[in-house]
């Protein structure tokens, strides 16, 4: 599977109406992904405070969605323009992605259309795979 | 058996309560077709399925996201006892149902907005896993 033309001009648009509450969303989709799904939790046990909307969790959760808005930047290229970012990510994203999915449907109703969450979901697929390459 | 804190069960009945059923299960299943488009291998006598407009506007997709809530409401009713519940439902529930549960997740966030809070999503996932795991005990 890969992205199509208009599979990244959705992504595109859909981020840039978005950007503005970058933060928010970092913050909710990372507080959700560790409530929900409490296993996750182990990544993070050197942080002193997981509760969701806590001071390390809104700050990684800014870092996290200013990775994505690296992939969105690097979408023609994901492979080689997420070279930098730590593979460590791969096997979360799955959880994280439904839950930034969760966020977007939350705060952003009537631009969540089926068309846009279809392309988003792709472009997190991308994501994943791109991050995990370097696996082995 | 399933154990649901008091928070959980009053916030399945109100999300159920409050839900407007026709919306919520065509949206629900119309996204499902079209985020996951080989889920419409299921639904080969609906018609046109083309393109999201069309699924959108598939009458057929609208009724039976009605019949897909309306049988939820069973295991709403029925929370100490889901597997019970489904025991004589069409075994034809696809071991890929967890998608659609996702696309209600997301469906109910948009209708919820900041209702939809992180305990609330887990309470509803919860509930969704319940019911997908008994639907899916009919297989063995």
């Amino acid at each position: 599977m890969s992205l199509s033309a208009n599979d990244k001009a959705t992504v595109k648009a859909l981020w840039a109406k978005i950007s503005p509450k970058a933060e928010d969303i970092g913050n909710e989709a990372l507080s959700r992904m560790l409530y929900v799904y409490p296993q996750t939790k182990t990544y993070f046990s050197h942080w002193s405070d997981l509760t969701p909307g806590s001071a390390p969790v809104r700050k990684h959760g800014k870092k996290v969605v200013g990775g994505i808005g690296l992939a969105v930047e690097k979408i023609d290229d994901l492979f080689n323009g997420l070279l930098t970012l730590s593979e460590l990510h791969a096997f979360q994203l799955r959880i994280l992605s439904h839950n930034i999915l969760v966020v977007l449907a939350m705060l952003f109703p009537d631009d969540f259309t089926p068309e846009a969450h279809l392309a988003m979901d792709k472009f997190f697929a991308r994501v994943a795979l791109a991050l995990s390459d370097k696996y082995r | 058996m399933v154990e649901w804190t008091d928070f959980e069960r009053t916030t399945i009945q109100d999300i159920f309560s409050k839900m407007n059923y026709d919306v919520v299960g065509q949206q629900a299943l119309a996204r499902c077709l079209i985020v996951y488009p080989w889920t419409q291998r299921y639904f080969g006598n609906f018609g046109n399925l083309y393109n999201a407009a069309a699924i959108m506007g598939n009458p057929m997709v609208a009724a039976h996201g009605k019949v897909v809530l309306h049988g939820l409401d069973r295991a709403v009713k029925n929370m100490d006892n889901i597997k019970a519940a489904y025991a004589e439902l069409s075994v034809l529930h696809s071991e890929k149902l967890h998608l659609l549960g996702d696309c209600l997740t997301i469906v109910v966030a948009a209708q919820l907005g900041a209702g939809f809070t992180p305990e609330v999503q887990a309470a509803f996932q919860k509930f969704l896993a319940v019911v997908v795991s008994s639907l899916r005990r009919q297989y063995h």
